[in-house]
């Protein structure tokens, strides 16, 4: 005989009392493991999804506004090139990507396109002294340049707003202008347009294009996105500097940030980091995913509220009857020479194994609810996750405890009297 | 062995002051077996759950082996409670979801015994009863003669110098009701002493002193006449036959 024993015995003997309040703390703890769980991998592919819509954090002058960035980003206004280095050798977490650009206007024949330098993700890699901190030696892993950098694709800039490289006589056109300039398709595009002196039909050479007294290789011709890139040429950042004899300066450095840390104040620290400069945010997307993941946050905490509520006035409605049916017992073994501690934790060991078997009984139900109903519900895959075992283990065995504490007091604070037949 | 030294005990019911036990002072040596006799309500199990430690008087003292009960902290008393004192109750008060075996394992347990040890001695206590064969059997599964048999197991099990039993025979037949007696006799015989409160003048009649209460004051405190004694055993023996 052990007090274990003596508890467990006790249990399996009045199984069915103690059924629905047993039942009451699984499925609480089963609803609120299935929703954390969905919500997880929910809020994940969320993340995702609006970390692939683009660069949602914008560098730009200090004068320039968001709306005049939009329309054209032609401002006059630049900063810096070298914020790049600055925002790539920090240690900022949550920075996905980072495209400078640089715009100037060019005439080609009748109509002004816009030529937009950019900035190859090879030039970071090949900037040495960048590598030993940085983005590029930070795991990377809510955005879109994830898998990105090796893809020699010149396609997916208009995409991902990523390209691993371009050289400094290469140009990629969007698909306006490569409409007007008769151009078909990508590497091997030919021109019709005696502007465009390209080579023949018949031959495999690349189109060229001359900009800005500069001759340019067209190594693709991007597919339409419906934005104003379908107008744009894009070319390499050092070269369109060069052309428009600015120096080392760009008109804005887009940033892809994970949506997680921008919330927890990405942009704040970019500020500091760059006092110089108007960090802003491209506040629809963020709000968007702060409001989905606000009302998740807040549907598991009206669960939790609810299993509370409800669970926990359920076991100590259930240990409070289970002392008063008990009370003989327990005036039996105080009299056998059991003390008010003994009591306690009779009655408390019993509400930790309740919590216990509701804790595990209700992750594993939980996790097996969630895994079927993510695909439904939300069209993701769901894997069960260990740290929710956890959460429920805490969740559950404290709120039985809780819930039992005053029961179990009442119990060990029992008149022994009540043992015998008269007082 | 057991002193009660002008003991009252009063609680209040619905207003009013109860008095339960009135100015009672007792003296049981060691090896005695009291019988404590009186109508309902007249303070017999008063009486008994205060030499038991298990309701503190209103005034007086009670004295186990020249220890005042009541002047010890809680925990002391129920290890006194648990070396010391063995109790038997009318209604058995068997834990009814565990075996004969672990019933009479429970104060060993509390005892802090090992399993094994509880075990071999709980055994040996309910083949001593005659329930050898009725080790696994759960109280439901028991006869009432049976179980208080069990009970006297338990009762047992911490070797007690003292059992208090109250109206061991209420529920049980003559006959069971004897082997009852007779047990409780022959654990006097080893030295226990006792104490029984019993409605049963028969059972009454067993023990070596009569303590008779009314209205909450002992009203009288007499010595059972040896030739009393034999008239009841053989009056028993014929009934037995």
């Amino acid at each position: 005989m052990r007090l274990r024993t003596l508890v467990l015995r006790e249990i399996f003997e009045r199984k069915s009392q103690l059924f629905t309040s047993f039942l009451a703390i699984l499925l609480g703890i089963t609803v609120i493991v299935s929703i954390k769980n969905i919500t997880h991998f929910s809020e994940g592919a969320i993340a995702q999804e609006m970390d692939s819509l683009g660069a949602n954090i914008l560098v730009l002058p200090k004068s320039a506004s968001l709306q005049e960035y939009y329309s054209a980003d032609l401002q006059s206004e630049t900063i810096p090139e070298e914020y790049v280095a600055q925002l790539a050798m920090s240690d900022l977490a949550g920075i996905d990507n980072v495209s400078p650009k640089l715009s100037v206007p060019v005439q080609i024949r009748e109509k002004t396109f816009t030529l937009t330098g950019i900035l190859p993700t090879n030039e970071f890699q090949a900037k040495k002294a960048w590598g030993g901190a940085g983005i590029l030696s930070r795991p990377v892993g809510c955005g879109n340049s994830v898998g990105m950098m090796e893809s020699d694709d010149k396609k997916t800039l208009s995409r991902k707003k990523i390209i691993s490289t371009l050289e400094e006589n290469e140009v990629l056109v969007g698909s306006e202008v490569a409409a007007y300039l008769g151009l078909k398709d990508a590497d091997a595009a030919e021109a019709d347009s005696p502007e465009a002196d390209s080579s023949k039909a018949a031959s495999p050479e690349p189109a060229s294009l001359e900009l800005l007294g500069k001759k340019f290789t067209v190594t693709a011709v991007l597919p339409s996105t419906g934005t104003v890139d379908d107008s744009r040429i894009f070319a390499h950042l050092h070269t369109v500097q060069d052309l428009a004899k600015k120096g080392p300066v760009v008109n804005a450095i887009e940033i892809i940030g994970c949506c997680h840390e921008i919330s927890d104040g990405l942009v704040g620290k970019l500020n500091s980091l760059l006092p110089d400069a108007k960090v802003i945010t491209v506040s629809q997307i963020v709000q968007s995913q702060q409001r989905i993941n606000g009302m998740m946050s807040n549907l598991s905490l009206m669960f939790l509220v609810i299993i509370v509520f409800v669970g926990g006035a359920s076991i100590a409605n259930y240990m409070y009857a289970n002392v008063f049916e008990r009370r003989r017992e327990i005036g039996t073994l105080m009299a056998l020479g059991a003390d008010s501690r003994l009591v306690l934790k009779v009655f408390l060991l019993k509400a930790l194994l309740l919590g216990g078997a509701g804790g595990i009984g209700g992750y594993i139900l939980g996790s097996i609810l969630a895994m079927v109903l993510g695909p439904q519900l939300a069209g993701i895959r769901v894997w069960p996750m260990w740290e929710l075992a956890i959460a429920a283990m805490v969740i559950s065995i404290g709120l039985t405890l809780v819930a039992s504490f005053f029961p179990a007091r009442r119990a060990a604070r029992l008149d022994p009297c009540a043992t015998f037949q008269e007082i | 062995m057991l002193k009660m030294e002008n003991v009252s005990k009063t609680y209040q019911h619905r207003g009013q002051t109860v008095t339960a036990l009135n100015n009672a002072t007792v003296h049981i040596p060691r090896g005695d077996f009291v019988s404590v006799v009186g109508p309902s309500g007249s303070g017999k199990s008063t009486l008994l759950l205060m030499l038991g430690g298990m309701l503190s008087p209103s005034e007086g003292r009670i004295l186990m082996e020249d220890q005042s009960v009541y002047d010890m902290i809680p925990s002391d008393r129920a290890r006194l409670r648990r070396e010391k004192v063995g109790f038997v109750f009318q209604t058995f008060n068997l834990v009814t979801y565990l075996s004969a075996l672990e019933n009479v394992q429970i104060p060993l347990f509390l005892a802090n015994m090992d399993e094994k040890a509880q075990e071999e001695r709980a055994v040996a206590l309910l083949e001593r009863v005659g329930l050898g064969d009725r080790l696994h059997h759960k109280p439901c599964e028991l006869s009432v003669g049976q179980q208080q048999r069990v009970a006297l197991a338990r009762m047992l099990a911490n070797d007690p110098a003292v059992i208090l039993a109250d109206e061991p025979t209420g529920n049980l037949d003559p006959e069971t009701s004897r082997q009852i007696i007779g047990f409780l006799e022959e654990f006097n015989g080893e030295g226990r002493t006792i104490v029984m409160v019993t409605h049963d003048p028969r059972a009454a009649r067993r023990a070596k002193r009569l303590l008779k209460l009314a209205d909450g004051a002992i009203v009288s405190e007499n010595v059972v006449d040896v030739s009393e004694k034999l008239a009841q055993d053989k009056e028993d023996a014929l009934d037995a036959a």
